[in-house]
């Protein structure tokens, strides 16, 4: 027989016998399934938060700011120069003119749902060109706001996370009242968690004349990119940055992912810790109640080798039952689920919906598949080890 | 194995030495052995003379401190533990006190695991299988899982397994020493039908002069040293 067949004969054997360890089995792989929840769920969010602000970042869209400015918040353009950036070569156009949007950021507080404390939401002062400039803006509710007068709409998401932001109701800011009247979608993308407004109607009640803080541009195609930022960064009457949106959103978005990416790693990883001594454990506690077993196979002639797969096998296997069980768990419970953070570079609450990718629960499944080898590595190592003499007449 | 007039089991000048903390044990020393292809060889001793420690080293379970451990042409003591496995699996039929079979398995499959070191079809291994039960009469009770059979039963398994792959020499220690009486007396005429019907060679360690007069010869370890006698 092959080598390969006495290997998952004896791995067989031993699976065969799991049943007369259940108890120990399920408490390794409970604890691999909390390991595994707790690090889909936190890399969920994270996820979410990345795909929120990256999600409607088209790559043949782009967006213009002032030289040195990271974020639309510490930016500031004026009107001539929206206008040369208009007449930019790349920038894609229909009967109107440019498809370009010179817009307005700036931040209002509103009190959260969940917990009714006051919340940083963008207000977005746009011009008509951005719905064509974005284009996967899409009503929900209601109708776009009118030009020049004081309407809004929200986003989706800002009208779930935020009180108040109902059709037909109201926001007051400093001296200025809103009327709300439409719920907006973004394809799940930032957007959605701002409240958009005509910039030409925000830009007195917020006194800023004719400045605005960021120009966003379709280009005629993505390729296009390249021409349009060399035109604007080097004529000398413009000092811009130019950048494509999803590069700019990537950018907007690293901060807060790293974080709480970070934050997840390091949490899984002390319970990952505990995981693997519990796996160590239960594998030790495996191959002491069957060293009789196992020396018996030895002493009818299978190898060392069948005999540490075996092991090994047992406890991988463990791990990933428990791993995709806390990773079919996570996902029932936080996929989709929607919440709303800071995000710093704007000072401003994002909404998003957390996300269990597929190659998030790859990853998850891998992880468990770690702790399994690490956890039944030197347990095997041991049961090979096992004298055949004495292991015959253990009880 | 060879088909010379030499013994089949060839043991000389064997000792064998454990550890017990920094004291040095002395288990077997200068022993001398030689059993012949088809006898049937009771090994007798008090407890701690090192009768097991005996039959491990002609089963390849263990090495000599110093001295040979020859089974037909085969240098025992020389196998790197790859070889020993291999060479056990060819050579050797275990039969233990306490049965040890797999518990999972049922006592088909437990019959069955030594052939599946071999190269043999399943349909092959069937046959052997299906045979070793009918020589130990117990192939109505095949399907049975080791905890539904009596000790007796049990042990029956357990001979299956060490016939199933007609192993050159079956290695019993203390086979009855788990059973009543009757169960004891059926596997020891079991044993005896193996040697005297089959040629099977066999070497078994036992406490009990019962046992060891079902043997065609028994010899006596005390203090690491054989004897054809009982000692005192």
């Amino acid at each position: 027989m092959s080598i390969l067949t006495q290997l998952f004969a004896v791995a067989w054997f031993n699976l065969r016998s799991l049943p007369e360890r259940k108890a120990a089995a399920l408490t390794a792989a409970v604890g691999i399934a909390g390991v595994v929840g707790v690090l889909v769920g936190v890399l969920a969010i994270a996820e979410g938060f990345r795909r929120a602000m990256t999600a409607s970042g088209s790559p043949d869209v782009a967006v213009v700011l002032r030289s040195g400015a990271d974020s639309e918040m510490t930016s500031g353009l004026e009107r001539d120069a929206t206008r040369t950036i208009g007449d930019a070569p790349g920038v894609a156009r229909n009967a109107a003119g440019p498809l370009t949007s010179a817009e307005l950021f700036v931040i209002i507080n509103l009190p959260k749902r969940s917990t009714g404390t006051d919340a940083n939401v963008p207000l977005r002062g746009v011009e008509q060109g951005a719905f064509d400039v974005r284009g996967n803006i899409k009503m929900e509710a209601g109708r776009r706001f009118a030009t020049g007068r004081n309407e809004v709409m929200v986003g989706a998401g800002a009208a779930r996370a935020f009180g108040g932001l109902d059709i037909g109701k109201q926001i007051k800011v400093g001296q200025n009242v809103w009327d709300i009247v439409g719920i907006f979608t973004a394809n799940g993308g930032l957007a959605e968690s701002e409240i958009w407004t005509d910039t030409a109607v925000l830009q007195p009640a917020y006194h800023r004349n004719s400045s605005f803080q960021s120009v966003y541009v379709r280009l005629t195609s993505a390729a296009a990119f390249q021409q349009f930022k060399d035109a604007l960064t080097t004529d000398p009457k413009l000092n811009v940055k130019v950048l494509r949106l999803s590069d700019f959103y990537e950018e907007q978005s690293t901060a807060v992912t790293k974080f709480i990416t970070t934050i997840g790693v390091f949490i899984a990883t002390l319970m990952g810790l505990g995981a693997l001594f519990g796996a160590l454990n239960t594998m030790y506690s495996a191959v002491a109640g069957r060293t009789r077993e196992i020396a018996t196979l030895r002493a009818l002639g299978f190898g060392a080798g069948p005999v540490v797969f075996s092991v090994l096998v047992e406890s991988v296997l463990l791990s990933i039952l428990g791993g995709g069980f806390g990773a079919g768990a996570a996902y029932l419970l936080f996929d989709g689920y929607r919440a709303s953070t800071i995000n710093w570079q704007s000072f401003s609450q994002v909404t998003f919906a957390f996300q269990v990718t597929p190659a998030l629960l790859g990853k998850a499944i891998a992880c468990a598949t770690l702790i399994g080898i690490g956890g039944g590595l030197f347990p095997a190592l041991r049961a090979a080890r096992l004298p055949i003499a004495s292991g015959l007449r253990e009880s | 194995m060879s088909a010379s007039s030499q013994p089949l089991v060839q043991i000389h000048n064997v000792t064998k030495n454990f550890k017990r903390g920094a004291e040095v044990v002395h288990v077997l020393s200068g022993l001398e052995l030689a059993v012949d292809a088809a006898e049937f060889l009771a090994l007798m001793g008090p407890s701690g003379s090192g009768k097991s420690t005996l039959l491990n080293l002609i089963g390849g379970l263990d090495r000599p401190t110093t001295g040979t451990v020859q089974i037909g042409d085969e240098r025992v003591d020389q196998l790197s533990d790859r070889q020993l496995a291999a060479w056990r699996a060819r050579h050797i039929g275990f039969v233990f006190q306490f049965y040890n079979l797999l518990p999972a398995l049922n006592a088909e499959r437990n019959v069955e695991l030594p052939l599946l070191l071999t190269g043999l079809s399943k349909a092959e291994r069937r046959r052997h299988v299906a045979a070793a039960f009918e020589a130990v009469g117990l192939t109505h009770r095949a399907k049975h899982f080791p905890r539904t059979l009596s000790g007796g039963e049990q042990q029956r398994v357990g001979i299956a397994r060490a016939i199933v792959t007609d192993p050159t020499v079956l290695l019993c220690d203390e086979p009855t020493g788990d059973l009543d009486r009757k169960s004891g007396d059926e596997i020891l005429a079991l044993l005896q039908s193996l040697n005297k019907d089959h040629g099977k060679t066999i070497i078994m360690v036992t406490h009990d002069p019962h046992a060891s007069a079902r043997a065609s010869r028994t010899v006596y370890l005390d203090k690491g040293q054989l004897s054809t006698t009982p000692t005192a």
